[in-house]
This record gives C-alpha cells, structure tokens and sequence, in this order.
C-alpha cells in the first residue's frame, strides 16, 4: 500500500481499486491415486442376519475398484476441490453468457433436502405432495408461456429441445406427413435446436443474419415449403437481439403446414412481458437452470420443461402429473413420445423452480426480467466504453449481449480467450459460450437479475484493466493466469478422441497402461 | 520442431501502395509510381515487423532468412529478429525508385525453398507471385515450404492470409513450436501442425478500377491450418465437426443420383466432392462427374463416382449436358460470393440454359431447386457480411432469373438459404 495515502493510519487499510485475489492451489490428487488397500471410512459391523447367498450369475468375479479412503480423507478431498474453483457463488458470474447464471437461494436447497428420501416408484397415494407441487409448477409454466401444457420430465434444456423435436416428428407422423424431413433454424438460435434436429434425423437449414443481425425473413420465405417440419428459433437470440418480425417467422411457418417452436433458453429478459403461445407458437421449453434458479449442475441433472399447445399435448413425454380436483396422479398421454428420462423428472429441482416463482410471484418475475435488462444495458455501456470492445450491429440488447475484441486482438494480437484467462487473475472469468462463432474475438456477458451496480462496475472495471494491459504489456496477457489454480492447458486433447477420458478407468486404459 | 527451425520472409515493399492512393490495387510499376508521387507511404513493411515481433515473443530467437532491404531485412531489424539474408536476390536496392516487380518476389520464394515456413507479406497479387515461384518448385522436384500471409495489401481476398499481421505471428509460431494450437495436429500421431488448402484468387485490377470486380481463382498454397481465425478455440469441437468442406462433399455425394451428369466448377469445395467420389477432379477446372450405382462402395472406400470428362471446354461442357439430365455443383469464388461468370466461364448462358431449362415449377428459385448446388462453409458465408452471392453469367436475363434465393450446402445434412442477385444490378447499386 501507498502510506502516503490519507487512509492509511485507519486500523484497517481500504481495498485497492482491483481486488488482489488469489485462487487456492492444492495440487491435489485425483482420489483413485489417494486410495490405499483396505482404508475404510466406517468400520461396519457385522449384521448378525444369516448371509444372502446370490446367484453365480449376478456375482462380480471381483470386486469394484473404488477408492479405498478413510472419512477425514475424503472430507479434505473435496473442501479442496471445492476451492479450485469460481461457482456462482464466488465470483461476479456475468461471463457465462447465454448460461442464465443467477443466485440461487440457499433456503430452496433446504426444500428440495426435504424431498430427497422419496422413491420414485413410491405409491401415487403416499406423494401426493410433491405431485402437487409438479402439477402447480406445471400450471404456473403453462401461464407463463401461454401454453396448454407442460411436461417435467426432461433432464437438462438440450433433453426437453431434443423432446420437443420427437414431438414434432410424431406429430407429423401421425398426420401421415412423414415427407416432412426439414427444420429450420437460425444462426444465432441456441446451437441444441440444430443438433437435437439432426440427431432426430432431420436435415437443417440455418439462416444467416441479415446486415441487422436479424435472420433474414426472406431466406424463411424461401426455405419453407412441403418438407418444412418445423420452425425452431431463440428469441432473444445468443447475440441479445430481439426479432421483432417473431410473428411473421411463425405465421410463414404455418402456412407452409410447420411447426413452431420457441427455444426459451434466453427467457430470463422477456418473463411476464411475452408468451411463446401469443406469437403462435406450438411448442416451447424452458431451462429450469437458467430462468427458474436452479442449479446448473455441470451437465449433471439440471431440469427442463417442455411447453405445448393442446394440440400437440397427447404427444408429450410421459407420465404427466393429472388433478380431477380431489387427487394427483400419474398418466401417460395419449399418444405420447415416451420417456425421455426415467420417472418424473429431476424432483428435487422442480421443488427448487417452484419454490423460487412462489417467493416472487407475478409481479416479482417480470421485476426479474426489467432487472435483467436494465443490468445489461447498464453493463453494456460500461464495456463499450473501452477502447477495442465493440458489439456489432449496434442495436439495443435484451439480457445478455455478445461483444467483439476484433479491434483490440488486431492491434495487439491478444485474442479474446485469453484476456478472459487473464480476468481470472482478478475472481472472474468469461468462458467460450460463444457458438457459432461469427463473431470475431467474440465474448458474451449476460448480467441477470443478481448483480448489483457495484458487482457490475467491478467487473466492467477488470476487463478495462485487461484491456489496457493488453496494449502495454501483451506478453503479459498472454501468460496468465498467474493467481490461479492451473496455468495453462493444452486444449489439444479435447480434439483427439484417443485422449478422452472422461472416467479414471478410461484413463488408466488410454494412459497408464 | 527442433531448434533449428527457420522462417523465411518476404515482404513486397509496395503492396498496399494504390489502396491508400485510391488506385485500387498496387500491380504494375506505373501505379506504384503514381501512388507514390500521390504521396503514398509504404506499408507492408510495417506490417510484417509487427508479424514478426509477434512470432518472436511467442518464440524468441527465431531465425529469419529473408531478402535484403525493403523486401524483409528491414522489417526484420525493424523487429529485433535475428536474421540471415539470401544471396540469389540482387542485393541492390530494387529498382531505382524505389519499386520492385513481381519477379523480384518469385526469385526471394526461390532463394527460400529450404526453408520451415515462408511468410510474405503483401496481397492477392503477391499471393500469386508466391504461386507462381511455388509452381517452379514443384517442377523442379524441390522441397516446397508452408507459407502463410502477413495481410498487407489492397486486395486480400485469398484464404492464405491470416487474419491481421498479429495473428499471422502468432500462428506461425504456433505452426513452428509444432502444434498450430488453435486447431490441433495433424490426427496422424506425428506430432505435425496440421496443413490446409487455402485458395489463391486476385482481381484483374484494370478491371476493378472500372468498377468491374472479377476476381479469377488462380490456385492453391498449403497454409498452416487455422480454422479459428475468427476466434479462439471451439471447445470441444473435434475432427468430425460439422460445416467442413469434408461434410460439404459427404452431403453433396447423398445428393447425386446415379446416372446424372454432375458439373463440378473450380474450387477447392468442389474438388472436395471428387475427392469423397474417389476421382481426381481438377482444381482450376470443370469437370464431369457421375455417381456409379453401388452405393455401398462409396460407404466403404470413397470409390463410387465415375469421371466423365476433366478441365473441359464450355463447347465440350455444353455436348455433355445437353438433352440429359445435369446438375450444376458450384462453390463461391473469393470474398465477394460470385458463384457464376469468375473462373467458371465454361458454364455459359448457353449451358446454364440447358441444366436449369426444363426444370418443373414456375419460380426462378424453384426452377433452380435441385439442379444447381452451391456449396461454401458458413464462415465462407459468414464473411459476405450479408452481401449477397453474385451471379454474372454473362446473360443479364438469365442473371435476373436466377436472382433470389438460394440453397446453400454448408455441411453434412446442413445448409443455409441465401440470397443471390446478378452481379450487374448488384454492383451498379
């Protein structure tokens, strides 16, 4: 610190400008190299029952190779993992833009703790609470979106798109109109919407953006025609824009016999102020992680939800929570797709996303969705303001905006991905949500409801920093992190399937042995 | 790479002359004189000092091997690199006012064949005359280097320049620390930068100062690949990711009927779709194709097409299509989107007539649908800027009719509907 500075007798000295942080590094191994032979974490006592002799055929010729570790072990094992690490609970979380990362309070895990020793083949007549809560949470999403119904069931939102396109083939199928083999979408719509299409077998069709940054309405009036299936668009798309022909898309689309279907991954700044159902469309889903706060889960069970429209309802996944206003129960619909996941859905998550819209009620969403907004707009001030950031297409965005380093990267050859390393020095990061990559030197941020001013300031104020370092010292740059956990990885391996291990057995496999 | 690698530079000290001077290019010594007694400053030479500081604080130490004067030593000095100067160029100054030819280019590539990976800085025009020593190489039977280029002309149209004078640096420091970073290696387990294919295409400048733009593929240089140029890194992608010219052939090859002639035009996509039929189809040229019946033998090896004719005349193109059924497979030309009239003049107003002619349907989009296959990568796409794709066949009629809407394949099972417009009423505004 400078003692020269008036402040600099208080008992405490005030916090420089840039927060001098720094990230734990345990160098910790991974826990199959910590086990050790016979290590146990509970002495279990004998059973005193007569032993249940199984059948050869179900028996393991030799035991699972789990680690073998003793309670404080493992306790010390993860704390420190859990250190390595920038949650949503630590840093100012803005930089994963199009992931909707929001606080999620911590008084709703308690609720969802409740629900955590049902059995999911439990008796309908013994949880009627938690179907309850499945058939409320249903109704509230139905009005939200404006759709008939709702369907839990999904894992993640790319499993309720995928959903949603089995839907859509069916539909067809069942109208004997199985020519029709296209979807179309855009480029800046969630990149799922294409992927779950093709993995469905249909063949895409991507719209560019026009010089607006709209995709072109004439490229759709060319593209839909008899083998048109479907129509599945982001609105907002990933670059923040709204389209405000949304209705002529969807009215195209119908003429020519196609479905329409809203990816409502980027919801978190429209709640309360549209519905997917009011501009036509069939089908809709939602990302219970992203709008509804609840964890993401790094992949792992998150939830999504599948709107549709009374018409398309038989066709939903399955079983659904029915009320004949005295009982919950369970039912398939009628010509339903089947399961895309096994029984209801992520429980647990779907207590945290009704838990949360309770606590906010109408009102408190669409304060939600104006505060969303108003922290990106403010956010995009901020950022625009330093030299070498740019958004292209100059128009006003919604909650989330995608930025470009073009000018920046070109003066000094930094690229983008690695002043968001850099950030990383500071507590933050941005990642590389930045599909499909038109965008030169592209990086999203998407500031929701969460933050305040101050967080927003101080994010918008590390990135000017990395920025101006950037044209002082590239090298600088370009070494970081420095205050992190890992230096740099080579991203390399990631392109090499040999060199996949997403298991430790596959590691060993591929390259220990 | 060990550490002997060494990197040769070639700068053509007056590339970008005419742009700044508004005369729209920099070819020939009478331009470059007149963009000079305009006042015009050289700039290429800056521009390959800032490629070469960033390839040096990426690896430091890096040996240059380059040209005296103007044509890289003083870009290397420039950038503090340490740097050997060949002896077959005329150590003079070249050319007495200060202006040097293409020659002097080709003969600097040729004094370098030796080296790891040859940067030139300059333009399209300088990309050719990289070619054309390039070409010699390989008629001599000599070891022909990677090159990549440093962006410093008017025209920058061909793919093998990187993205700005930095990102040249960086990737070639990438390129010689023997992982091109951004795009992984080779798959081949040796360890080698991968390679691509970048196409050589110029403007005729005489041309382009009438307002005519016409830029004509001249060929093509193996550049060190870097498919991100627009980004960093795509997590996760692998070689099996979507929107490659591969994926643009494996779906064109679905497309093919049996039995119907295909008219592949020049470019590198299209030679991509011989390649996946298992023929050697030309790069500049158009050829005839057709798909044999066996399908399962172009699921299993690739072998499934027949050649018709190679690199043929419109005359021979326009016996060959006529009275049959034909499809036209034909990719965007350089950075401006023409897909007719640049290059491929073989398919004429005439040939056009009768491939898309008789088709049903009363729309020019849907008289086209089916018979005429464009084919260009969504980044291709992406850097139009939503400028249309150009068609000047040399029939302003049969321009306008063909104006609209087009498919365009960008991928396996993947494409996009794009705009395409005649190039007359396009360029006249």
């Amino acid at each position: 610190m400078n003692t020269a500075e008036p402040f600099a007798e208080l008992p405490v000295a005030p916090k420089p400008p840039l927060r001098r942080f720094h990230q734990a590094r345990w160098d910790e191994p991974i826990i199959f190299e910590l086990s050790r032979p016979g290590r146990r974490g509970i002495a279990v006592p004998e059973p005193g029952a007569p032993r249940v002799e199984l059948p050869e055929s179900v028996r393991r010729a030799e035991p699972p190779k789990l680690p073998e570790l003793a309670q404080p072990h493992v306790v010390r094992h993860y704390l420190r993992l859990s250190q390595e690490n920038l949650g949503n609970d630590l840093n100012i979380d803005v930089g994963q833009g199009t992931c909707t990362m929001k606080y999620s309070p911590k008084v709703n895990d308690r609720f969802a703790a409740a629900v955590a020793e049902l059995h999911p083949l439990q008796h309908e007549d013994t949880v009627q609470g938690v179907l309850e809560i499945y058939w409320r949470l249903e109704r509230m999403l139905a009005e939200i979106s404006g759709m008939s119904r709702v369907s839990l069931q999904p894992g993640s939102g790319s499993a309720a798109i995928y959903a949603n396109v089995a839907m859509i083939r069916a539909y067809h199928a069942a109208r004997g109109e199985t020519h029709r083999d296209q979807v179309i979408t855009t480029m800046f719509s969630h990149p799922s919407n294409a992927a779950c299409a093709k993995v469905a077998g249909f063949e895409v069709i991507t719209l560019m953006p026009d010089a607006d940054g709209l995709p072109d309405i004439e490229a759709l009036r060319a593209a839909v025609g008899p083998r048109t299936a479907a129509l599945m668009i982001t609105n907002p798309e990933d670059t923040g824009i709204f389209n405000p022909r949304i209705r002529e898309f969807v009215d195209l689309v119908h003429e020519a016999g196609g479905l329409a279907c809203y990816d409502q991954a980027n919801a978190n700044g429209i709640l309360g102020i549209t519905r997917a159902r009011d501009a036509g469309f069939d089908l809709c889903h939602f990302n219970l992680h992203k709008t509804f706060s609840t964890p993401h889960s790094c992949g792992g069970p998150a939830a999504g939800a599948c709107g549709v429209s009374a018409d398309l309802a038989p066709f939903l996944p399955g079983p659904v929570v029915a009320f004949d206003g005295s009982a919950y129960t369970l039912e398939t619909p009628e010509r339903s797709i089947g399961k895309v996941r096994p029984f209801l859905g992520v429980t647990q998550n779907i207590v945290r996303a009704y838990a949360w819209i309770m606590s906010l009620g109408a009102e408190g969403l669409r304060q939600v969705a104006e505060t969303a907004a108003l922290n990106n707009n403010y956010l995009m001030r901020k950022i625009l303001a330093i030299p070498g950031a740019s958004a292209p297409w100059g128009t006003r965005r919604i909650e989330q905006a995608r930025y470009s380093w073009q000018e920046l990267s070109e003066e000094t050859g930094v690229h983008s991905e690695e002043i968001g390393v850099r950030a990383s020095d500071f507590g933050v990061h941005y990642w590389t949500s930045h599909h499909p990559y038109l965008v030169p030197e592209p990086f999203t941020l998407e500031p929701t409801e969460s933050y305040s001013k101050e967080d927003l300031d101080e994010y918008a104020a590390i990135l000017a920093h990395v920025a101006d370092e950037a044209r002082r010292d590239p090298e600088m740059v370009k070494g970081a992190p420095y205050n992190q956990t890992v230096h740099k990885i080579d991203p390399s391996p990631l392109d090499d399937p040999k060199a996949w291990a997403p298991t430790w057995r596959a590691y060993v496999r591929k390259h220990l042995s | 790479m060990s550490a002997g690698v060494s990197v040769g530079l070639v700068v053509n000290p007056v590339a970008g002359l005419g742009g700044a001077a508004g005369l729209k290019g920099s070819d020939g010594a009478e331009v470059q004189r007149a963009a000079l007694a305009r006042g015009a400053t050289p700039r290429a030479g800056e521009r390959a000092a800032r490629a070469v500081r960033a390839l040096l604080s990426r690896r430091p130490g890096t040996r240059l091997v380059t040209a005296p004067g103007p044509m890289g030593e003083h870009s290397a000095r420039a950038a503090g690199a340490p740097h050997t100067l060949v002896r077959s160029v005329p150590p003079s100054e070249p050319g007495a006012s200060g202006v040097t030819t293409a020659g002097d280019t080709r003969r600097a590539v040729l004094a370098m064949a030796g080296v790891d990976l040859l940067l030139f800085a300059g333009g399209d025009g300088t990309a050719r005359d990289v070619l054309d020593a390039v070409r010699e190489l390989r008629e001599r039977g000599e070891r022909v280097p990677p090159v990549l280029g440093i962006p410093a002309g008017v025209k920058v149209y061909s793919g093998c320049f990187a993205l700005s004078p930095a990102a040249a640096g960086t990737l070639a420091a990438a390129y010689i620390s023997g992982t091109s970073g951004v795009s992984g290696t080779s798959g081949d387990g040796s360890g080698r930068a991968a390679l691509a294919e970048a196409e050589v295409v110029d403007l005729d400048e005489d041309r382009y100062r009438q307002g005519l733009v016409s830029p004509v593929l001249y060929g093509a240089l193996r550049v060190p690949a870097a498919p991100a140029a627009l980004s960093g890194r795509k997590a996760g992608s692998s070689g099996t990711a979507p929107g490659t010219v591969e994926g643009i052939a494996r779906e064109v090859v679905s497309r093919m009927r049996p039995g119907v002639r295909h008219v592949l035009g020049p470019g590198a996509t299209t030679r991509a779709v011989g390649r996946e039929l298992g023929l050697a189809t030309t790069l500049l040229g158009v050829d005839v194709v057709e798909r044999v019946e066996r399908v399962e033998r172009v699921e299993r090896d690739g072998a499934g097409g027949r050649l018709v004719a190679a690199d043929v005349s419109e005359a021979e193109l326009s016996g060959l299509v006529e009275g049959g059924e034909a499809v036209l497979v034909l990719s965007v030309i350089g950075g401006q989107g023409f897909v007719l009239g640049r290059g491929n003049q073989q398919v004429s107003p005439r040939v056009l007539r009768a491939v898309l002619g008789d088709a049903p349907g009363d729309a020019p989009g849907a008289r086209a649908a089916g018979r005429l296959l464009v084919l260009a990568t969504q980044q291709k796409l992406a850097a139009l800027g939503g400028r249309p794709l150009l068609a000047d066949s040399g029939d302003e009629d049969l321009d306008r009719m063909l104006a609209g809407h087009v498919q365009v394949i960008t991928g396996y099972h993947e494409s996009t509907i794009y705009r395409i417009s005649a190039a007359s009423e396009e360029l006249n505004g």
